[in-house]
């Protein structure tokens, strides 16, 4: 584990792997709840987990340096099932880079159970790791202008699902019509960092 | 039906309402956003009378134009303007009285770029996740004001501020940012950490609220691959592919891949709000507090 100083109240934990990043900040989340780590955001990515809004974080930097990083946190959540119909345009090249059948694609992917790892890039846009490294892919050459709502994607390690249009560059196996943010909705954002997800395949509509 | 409420006749180049933002759902990938001019957006609340935390108007270079439907107070800071009210001139940073029907004009800035306009009672548009502020990044509050909109307002509690004038800071002729270096200084060659913090850079005039972008000399890097996204903190000066430093500013992005050299402090950046494209920057690296 290595810490570096962000400006004058924020702390970057950087650790080996994503796997450790999501144990850390189940952690560090812990310790919070507990009343132990006064912070204002907890923040995981795909190495680090940003602390911001710190009293004094070269102490809390001198503390964790010295502690372990946790073992894989306890899997108590309940897991969201999203219904999915695996017709994205991408399908066929997925197949194609995974070297198995457009049905194969879609059911190693419902066959694998997701953690999301952290969100970014739009409220509600959850990184979703479980698929093995094998199964790692590129992002399109080139991004499309507009990706619909629901559009499940496949980029690097990642599985993610767009909650609104936007552009982007992931490779679209699938939709679902789960509504992944609704600001109305407490709490707004379906997926949040540590939830466990299942694409469950449903019939073409 | 009390009709508290302000209609929008000339929106602006680009006006938005803000408040302090919605700090906290950062790890939803949600920005803070908020007002880029904290201390401005808070001065024109106290004038009026307001509660730090209501909601004010923040206008881009050419302000805007309201008809409020009931009476209210107003007062307009930050970037310095012209102020009318149904074409005779009122009071810059400082309370007015606006008549139901009146029209008041904020006019174009003759310095700095956003304008504060805060209204007795606040402007009481749908909060999201405890925020009215509209940010631009990610589309959550309410849009940016558009002409013939109609904004509610809310009920005003205490008196306003007994002030003639507030003093404010002027507008920045060069922007001298404090920074601390790092969490990836590491990344770019010790000529460009020096050169980073050694040569002046201009704004860009591609800067807006998600930053501040500069024009000048290219950092370069020793690492050239990708950095793993990890969390930003509001003034981090992230370093795209361009070599240009970007500070980060309220509606930033969450997460992000290319190396932070350094953090500007809380204290410099709301002078960054009314720094004008081609404002001379500098970046001068200060010990860790």
């Amino acid at each position: 584990m290595r810490t570096l100083l962000v400006g004058d109240d924020a702390l970057l934990v950087e650790v080996a792997s994503g796997e450790e990043a999501q144990a850390l900040h189940a952690e560090l989340v812990r310790r919070r709840a507990e009343g132990s780590l006064p912070v204002r955001e907890i923040v995981p990515a795909a190495r680090t987990v940003l602390l911001d809004g710190l009293d004094d974080p070269a102490r809390l930097a001198s503390e964790l340096s010295a502690a372990e990083v946790p073992p894989a946190p306890p899997r108590a959540r309940d897991v969201i099932e999203l219904p999915v119909r695996y017709d994205g345009p991408d399908l066929a090249d997925v197949a194609a880079l995974w070297g198995v059948a457009e049905q194969e694609v879609a059911r190693i992917h419902a066959a694998t159970e997701f953690t999301v790892a952290f969100c970014g890039f739009a409220p509600g846009f959850g990184y979703l790791t479980g698929l093995p490294t094998r199964y790692d892919i590129p992002r399109r050459a080139t991004p499309r202008t507009a990706v619909p709502a629901g559009s499940v994607g496949l980029a690097g390690p990642y599985t993610g699902v767009y909650p609104r249009s936007s552009p982007g560059g992931w490779q679209l196996i699938g939709t679902t019509d789960a509504v992944l943010w609704d600001h109305t909705r407490v709490p707004a954002a379906l997926l949040s960092p540590g939830t466990r997800v299942r694409f469950v395949p449903v019939g073409r509509s | 039906m009390t009709d508290r409420a302000l209609a929008v006749v000339r929106a602006g180049a680009l006006t938005t309402v803000q408040d302090r933002g919605r700090p906290g759902h950062a790890h939803l990938g949600v920005p803070r956003s908020g007002a880029l001019d904290g201390p401005a957006a808070a001065l024109v609340n106290r004038l009026v009378g307001n509660r730090p935390e209501a909601a004010v108007l923040e206008t881009t270079l050419n302000g805007c134009t309201l008809r409020p439907r009931s009476e209210v107070t107003v007062a307009v800071a930050g970037a310095p303007c012209p102020v009318t009210l149904d074409g005779r001139p009122v009071a810059w940073g400082a309370p007015v009285r606006v008549p139901a029907g009146s029209l008041l004009d904020v006019g174009t800035a003759v310095s700095g770029v956003r304008g504060y306009v805060g209204v007795s009672g606040g402007l009481a548009v749908e909060a999201v996740l405890g925020s009215r502020s509209t940010d631009l990044l990610s589309g959550l509050g309410p849009p940016p004001l558009t002409d013939g909109a109609v904004l509610p307002l809310g009920t005003p509690g205490r008196p306003h501020a007994r002030v003639d004038v507030a003093p404010q800071p002027a507008p920045p002729a060069e922007l001298v940012l404090r920074v601390t270096l790092g969490p990836r200084d590491d990344w770019f060659t010790p000529d460009a950490v020096r050169a980073f913090t050694a040569r002046t850079y201009r704004v860009s005039s591609a800067s807006n609220r998600i930053g501040l972008r500069t024009e000048g000399p290219a950092l370069e890097r020793t690492l050239t691959g990708e950095l793993p996204s990890e969390g930003m903190v509001l003034g981090a000066v992230q370093v795209p592919p361009d070599g240009r430093p970007l500070v980060f500013l309220a509606d930033h992005p969450t997460t992000g891949g290319y190396p932070v050299i350094a953090v500007v402090h809380a204290a410099d950046l709301p002078a960054t709000a009314q720094a004008v494209p081609g404002t001379p920057v500098r970046f001068v690296a200060v010990r860790r507090r």
